[in-house]
């Protein structure tokens, strides 16, 4: 399997405060990977690095066999890198149709790949022309996620999809991203959900004080409770 | 948290009108206030003409602030430069805005306005580029560049064009009013008011109807976001800010001409109206900034007629009466 995307010693500071302090890490083609950790541990800032949306000060991040961390967060996004920030992020001025219209770059809205989407998310088909700011907490994040997949992405980096969600929808979204994961796509997951990790992640990578402490496979960690309870604090079997 | 096959259509989104509704409940209160029905009037389309001029000048810097957070105090220098730019047109060919033939004067005038926002607006490429990309997130460093910008562009056009106000006439066929029972209404009102709405639509139709609107909107929503989606805003903002100082040209011909004189200190007190616009506007908001244009014209009118000694502080009070009913300004699109 080889490495779509890979960080090799990539250090972060933002303003004063040293936050990432030499990432190693690999994301595997066509993979699901999950980064797990306690909150403060680095996990945005890993992916934010990724993006470009913080500068790596030292380090090399390499997509597809390209550095790319020097490059601008609109180079690094047209080199087909979808982004799913924590906050969402949704443009909720604009409607449902405005903020996919948008993220479909390179030109009209595909009608297959929309209806691929309403498949997961009906309510965004209902809400089409309903400013996004009006929409639920669940269906905002249906929306960001919809944003990120409208047109064929390399890499997905998503940041804590279910925090604050119904588990309902949190039920859906793991299904939604399971079938993107089906259709060949590679992900970078960052998740505080254990059972959500559990049931997409195929590789885990777990985070403290801005260093990759642990890498392996997921279905490795879900079935050593100790090991969950040293790297994460707790275990998958309190977290269901 | 409703599911994802909910059933039930969201509730529509309230408009929210009280801000549109605000200048037309001024106005109304004014009328038993003023007395005089064709007194009302008058200062009621002066309010309107002024409004749409400050408007135009404002509608620019509101998009600047809320796209990128750039705190422009040069903006100014874009209304005196288009203003003295006019001049060089205009000058030339007096004869012609002296003609009796509206067609002669609009002939003249057309181009006058044309060049003066091709030139504010090149103007705007050269500061974009020289005085605020080095400063991108840095407000002190933003106050300090523009400012300095702004002295050095009035200086300059006092070199050029010496430190004499310029008379700028209006053309004939502009003068004198339309008579309407005992009510007088200045030709030149209409024209602004009418430029004035047509920019307006124009900017909504941009912003709303094409691609490059839905950019603008969602970068001063959150420009972070529109970057991750692959564009560069960087280019985007740049044509926002040449258009705001193409417009900001054409304002400052505009005012020339309803004051008759350019000078090139004529934006001092203009800024102060306009910031105050872009403030109880709400950042980024072309709608929010349109009802406070007008607002902002209406107490310095109407303040002007019934109370002359609060004409200077009037607008201040305007400020921090709507800020203390919404801090964030009449429509708040950004967070800041």
């Amino acid at each position: 399997m080889t490495d779509l995307l890979k960080l090799s010693g990539v250090h972060t500071h933002i303003g004063r405060y040293h936050i990432l302090q030499g990432i190693d890490l690999a994301v595997p083609q066509g993979q699901v990977t999950m980064l797990l950790g306690r909150n403060g541990a680095g996990k945005t800032t890993t992916l934010r690095t990724i993006m470009g949306l913080w500068q790596a000060s030292k380090g090399q991040i390499i997509l597809a066999g390209e550095r790319i961390e020097s490059l601008a967060t609109p180079d690094i996004a047209r080199r087909g890198v979808g982004y799913v920030p924590e906050s969402m992020a949704v443009f909720s001025d604009l409607t449902v149709k405005e903020n996919l219209v948008l993220a479909a770059r390179d030109g009209p809205l595909d009608d297959a790949q929309l209806d691929w989407i309403f498949g997961f998310f009906p309510a965004l088909r209902r809400f089409w022309l309903s400013r996004a700011g009006s929409l639920s907490g669940g269906q905002k994040q249906m929306l960001s996620i919809a944003r990120a997949i409208i047109e064929p992405r390399k890499l997905l980096l998503v940041d804590e999809p279910t925090k604050g969600l119904a588990p309902a929808i949190v039920m859906a979204l793991i299904e939604c991203l399971k079938e993107i994961k089906r259709k060949g796509a590679t992900i970078l997951l960052v998740e505080q959900n254990f059972f959500a990790a559990r049931e997409l992640g195929d590789n885990v990578l777990v985070m403290d004080n801005g260093t990759i402490v642990h890498r392996g496979e997921m279905a490795a960690l879900a079935a050593d409770v100790p090991l969950q309870e040293r790297m994460l604090g707790l275990s998958l079997e309190a977290h269901q | 948290m409703s599911d994802i096959a909910a059933t039930d259509p969201l509730p529509k989104p309230k408009r929210d009108l009280a801000p549109i509704l605000l200048p037309v409940a001024l106005a109304l209160l004014m009328i038993p206030l003023i007395g005089s029905t064709s007194s009302w009037l008058t200062l009621t389309v002066a309010s309107l003409a002024m409004g749409m001029m400050i408007f135009i000048m404002a509608s620019g810097l509101t998009l600047v602030f809320g796209l990128m957070d750039v705190l422009n105090f040069g903006h100014g220098a874009f209304i005196a430069v288009g203003a003295y730019v006019a001049t060089l047109v205009l000058a030339p060919f007096a004869a012609s805005i002296q003609a009796d033939s509206l067609w002669m004067n609009l002939a003249v005038l057309a181009p006058a306005a044309l060049l003066s926002m091709a030139v504010s607006g090149a103007l705007g490429l050269v500061v974009e580029r020289v005085l605020i990309l080095p400063v991108y997130g840095q407000h002190l460093k933003q106050i300090l560049m523009t400012t300095g910008g702004l002295i050095v562009a009035e200086q300059t056009l006092y070199a050029l064009w010496g430190p004499q106000i310029i008379p700028m006439p209006l053309p004939t066929s502009l003068r004198g009013s339309f008579i309407l029972g005992d009510v007088a209404i200045a030709k030149y009102r209409v024209l602004a008011m009418l430029i004035g709405l047509a920019i307006f639509i124009a900017i909504q139709l941009v912003l709303n109807r094409s691609k490059v609107g839905l950019l603008i909107r969602a970068g001063v929503e959150n420009r972070e976001m529109v970057e991750a989606l692959g564009y560069r805003i960087r280019r985007l903002f740049l044509g926002v800010f040449m258009t705001g100082s193409a417009l900001a040209g054409l304002g400052g011909v505009m005012w020339a001409l309803y004051r008759e004189q350019v000078h090139a200190s004529m934006s001092d007190d203009l800024t102060v109206l306009i910031f105050i616009v872009v403030i109880i506007g709400g950042l980024g908001s072309i709608g929010g900034c349109f009802i406070g244009a007008i607002l902002v014209a209406m107490v310095a009118n109407y303040g002007g007629f019934l109370v002359p000694k609060l004409a200077l502080v009037s607008n201040i009070l305007l400020m921090v009466a709507i800020l203390m009913w919404r801090p964030r300004g009449l429509y708040a699109v950004t967070s800041r």
